[in-house]
């Protein structure tokens, strides 16, 4: 079987999964938009998918692809609901600016 | 058929009880006295039938009501005995019981909460046969602990007098420090012999002893000695018992002089097989017994109040008893019992017609004249007085006689002791009756217009108990000795038998002397002189030490009372309010790391993601990185 970690080798896919990863965070704590926020989480889930694949293929061994299924599929259910929210944000206090969202203040 | 007829024996005065308490008052008087009165006598007539039986047969009566307490190896059952010892106590019980009923259905007739008298009376009556009845000492303690209740109820019958009251809670906490010495000694026995059945404990210790004398044995039989003397009021927690005269007459009659405070006499003959074991704690028993009943007779001699002398002449003559069973005469004491319950209840119930005549006063120093007004209490308590001081032939001489001789055999000490009490109780009681029936009248006019002889409900119990005072010393005269035979079968040690030689001659002689002598010094005193007690204030030294009870209450209230008292004040001011600071400063500490956990939540949700990534982080770094 032709492995494709001979072309490119599994070290890479790390580093792009981490890269992945940071790009992710620095983008949940540094925009404002609600909906950017939402997105680099959107990342962060799929740099795990890649890696998780990635070693997959690595290991010759299925069960880190039917793990990433299960998780896509539960990232789509998040995203319903999370959209939802944000909708009906927008719809209380005009903006998905998540500085204003402070009615929880102590 | 037993079966049932024990329960009848048992359960007819609380029948009384309950009708009283849910329907007396609608009953109406009349008939309220009259089921109360029935109610004992149905008891009475019980205890009669099973006392022929027993006597017929020898074997007493054993029956289980039911499965009590089973823990461990520890089983106690709802068991009843009727032996020789619990009869002649159902006897007597009974008995005096019922004439004393009779008599309060004339004494309190006057009174609204009659129907609650008759009530209590008869709660006390079944407690009373619990107690005698019981075949082990928890059963026994039920009744213990029962007729103090009663005893409490009826001192402070006449709620609405707080002096009352206060005598009814005296009576009550004296009882309890000795009752928690009973319970003491019962918690004892039962660990010591797994058993709190008489006969098993009997069992049980025989065979112990045998192998050891565990030093146990005479620690429980001291805590059961506590107990007697709180319940029979010997020193030091007699004081209770002469401020239970505030009670009504007849509860005076039937509770503090014939019944309740023989229960103590009534255990420590029970339980003889543990304390014959115990010499020690006998002899305690016999000094306690002594001075108790030199102690009260002294303080008799100088009370003006009419029931206070025969308080203390109860004290006394229990200190007598005590004294005999203290050198194990137990069935002297039995007799001494008997015969006092007769003239003593007698001598109650007199002084209660007598109060009743003068309409509650009871102060010996108001009255005097009385023999022709009240010929039949007259007679009645003469005879009753003359049993106590001793008289030939009178009951009181032959029971009063047999401790004298016991004690004369074991310590000649006591024996002066008892002689010395049994002088002073002729003269207080002498002195009672010259006071109160002879010379003139010195109440009131009005008084004097009203004195009346007492109606027959109240002559009739009189005259009964006079009749049995005078012959009460037939069932054990010296040389017949039926009683001691009766008692045979339940006294484990060896038997005192008193033939008649010259000794026991000579000592009849002296005692009989010595009450005489107490006699006449009343007599010179009271009817020669006319001498009347003086007023409070003109009382002046020794004599005021006595009759103020050698101040015995004061000193427990300096020792105990006060002490008490100021520690409870420390408490309520000191103690409780720093308990409360602290209590209150945890409440604050809270409140306050709470205000300022509160600062944590801004709100900012930028702040809480990046605190969730610096946590992932830290998680992160510490589950790889740390290890």
């Amino acid at each position: 079987m032709n492995n494709i970690l001979n072309e490119i080798g599994i070290e890479n896919y790390i580093f792009l999964s981490i890269l992945l990863f940071c790009i992710g965070v620095f983008g949940v704590l540094y925009r404002r938009n609600a909906i950017i926020v939402f997105m680099s989480i959107e990342i962060m889930l799929n740099a795990v998918n890649l890696l998780f694949v990635a070693f997959s293929t690595y290991h010759q061994d299925a069960k880190g692809q039917v793990f990433v299924f299960f998780s896509m599929a539960v990232a789509a259910a998040e995203v319903a609901v999370g959209l939802a929210l944000l909708v009906s944000v927008f719809r209380n206090i005009g903006s998905v600016d998540i500085s204003n969202l402070k009615n929880l203040k102590g | 058929m037993d079966n049932s007829l024990v329960l009848l024996l048992l359960l007819t005065p609380f029948f009384g009880f309950l009708f009283n308490v849910f329907f007396g008052k609608k009953a109406g008087k009349t008939i309220s006295g009259a089921l109360g009165t029935i109610a004992v006598a149905v008891s009475f007539v019980m205890s009669v039938y099973f006392f022929m039986q027993v006597n017929a047969s020898g074997k007493p009566i054993a029956i289980n009501l039911f499965d009590w307490i089973q823990i461990g190896k520890l089983k106690v059952d709802f068991g009843i005995l009727l032996d020789q010892l619990s009869l002649l106590w159902l006897l007597f019980v009974t008995g005096i019981g019922s004439l004393i009923h009779l008599y309060s259905i004339s004494y309190m007739h006057d009174d609204e909460n009659m129907h609650k008298f008759f009530a209590y009376l008869n709660l006390f009556v079944f407690f009373m046969i619990t107690l005698v009845v019981g075949s082990n000492l928890l059963v026994m303690f039920i009744g213990w602990e029962g007729v103090g209740l009663c005893s409490y109820l009826l001192i402070g019958f006449w709620h609405k007098n707080q002096d009352y009251n206060d005598a009814a809670k005296k009576a009550f906490i004296m009882n309890r420090i000795g009752d928690l010495g009973f319970l003491i000694g019962i918690f004892i026995l039962a660990y010591t012999s797994g058993t709190l059945d008489y006969a098993g404990m009997n069992k049980a210790i025989q065979f112990n002893s045998a192998v050891s004398t565990p030093a146990l044995y005479s620690i429980a039989a001291l805590c059961l000695f506590i107990g007697a003397t709180g319940k029979s009021a010997q020193l030091p927690l007699y004081t209770w018992l002469p401020d239970a005269m505030a009670g009504p007459t007849p509860v005076s009659a039937l509770i503090h002089a014939a019944t309740m405070v023989t229960a103590g006499i009534f255990m420590i003959t029970r339980m003889n097989f543990l304390f014959d074991l115990t010499p020690e704690v006998q002899n305690i028993i016999a000094i306690v017994g002594a001075i108790t009943a030199l102690v009260a007779a002294s303080i008799g001699l100088l009370q003006n109040d009419i029931k206070k002398v025969l308080a203390y002449s109860t004290v006394s003559q229990l200190g007598l008893m005590f004294l005999a069973l203290g050198m194990g005469a137990y069935n002297v004491a039995v007799f001494h019992v008997i015969t006092h319950a007769f003239f003593k209840a007698c001598l109650f119930l007199g002084s209660g017609s007598v109060i009743h005549a003068l309409h509650g006063e009871q102060d010996m120093r108001k009255m005097g004249g009385l023999r022709k007004a009240m010929p039949i209490t007259f007679a009645t308590m003469l005879i009753s007085t003359l049993a106590i001081a001793g008289i030939f032939p009178f009951a009181g001489f032959w029971s009063k006689d047999e401790i004298l001789m016991v004690a004369f055999e074991h310590n000649i000490a006591l024996w002066i002791v008892g002689s010395i009490a049994s002088i002073m109780t002729a003269f207080y009681m002498f002195r009672l009756m010259y006071l109160t029936f002879f010379r003139d009248f010195r109440g009131t006019e009005e008084q004097k217009h009203h004195l009346h002889e007492s109606p027959s409900l109240i002559t009739l119990p009189l005259i009964i108990l006079a009749a049995l005072a005078t012959v009460g010393g037939l069932i054990n005269l010296p040389g017949s000795n039926w009683l001691n035979h009766f008692l045979e079968p339940i006294l484990t040690g060896k038997h005192e038998e008193h033939a008649l030689g010259s000794q026991e001659y000579m000592l009849m002689g002296i005692a009989l002397t010595g009450a005489i002598i107490g006699i006449g010094w009343a007599y010179s005193k009271y009817i020669k002189q006319g001498f009347v007690p003086k007023q409070d204030s003109e009382i002046v030294g020794f004599s005021k030490t006595i009759y103020n009870k050698y101040y015995v209450d004061e000193l427990y209230t300096s020792l105990i009372v006060k002490p008490l008292n100021s520690l409870s004040n420390f408490f309520r001011t000191t103690l409780e309010p720093a308990l409360g600071k602290v209590v209150y400063g945890f409440g604050t500490a809270a409140n306050g790391l709470g205000n300022q956990g509160k600062k944590l939540q801004t709100g900012s949700i930028g702040l809480y993601l990046f605190a969730f990534v610096i946590g992932v982080l830290a998680l992160v770094s510490y589950l790889f990185l740390g290890q």
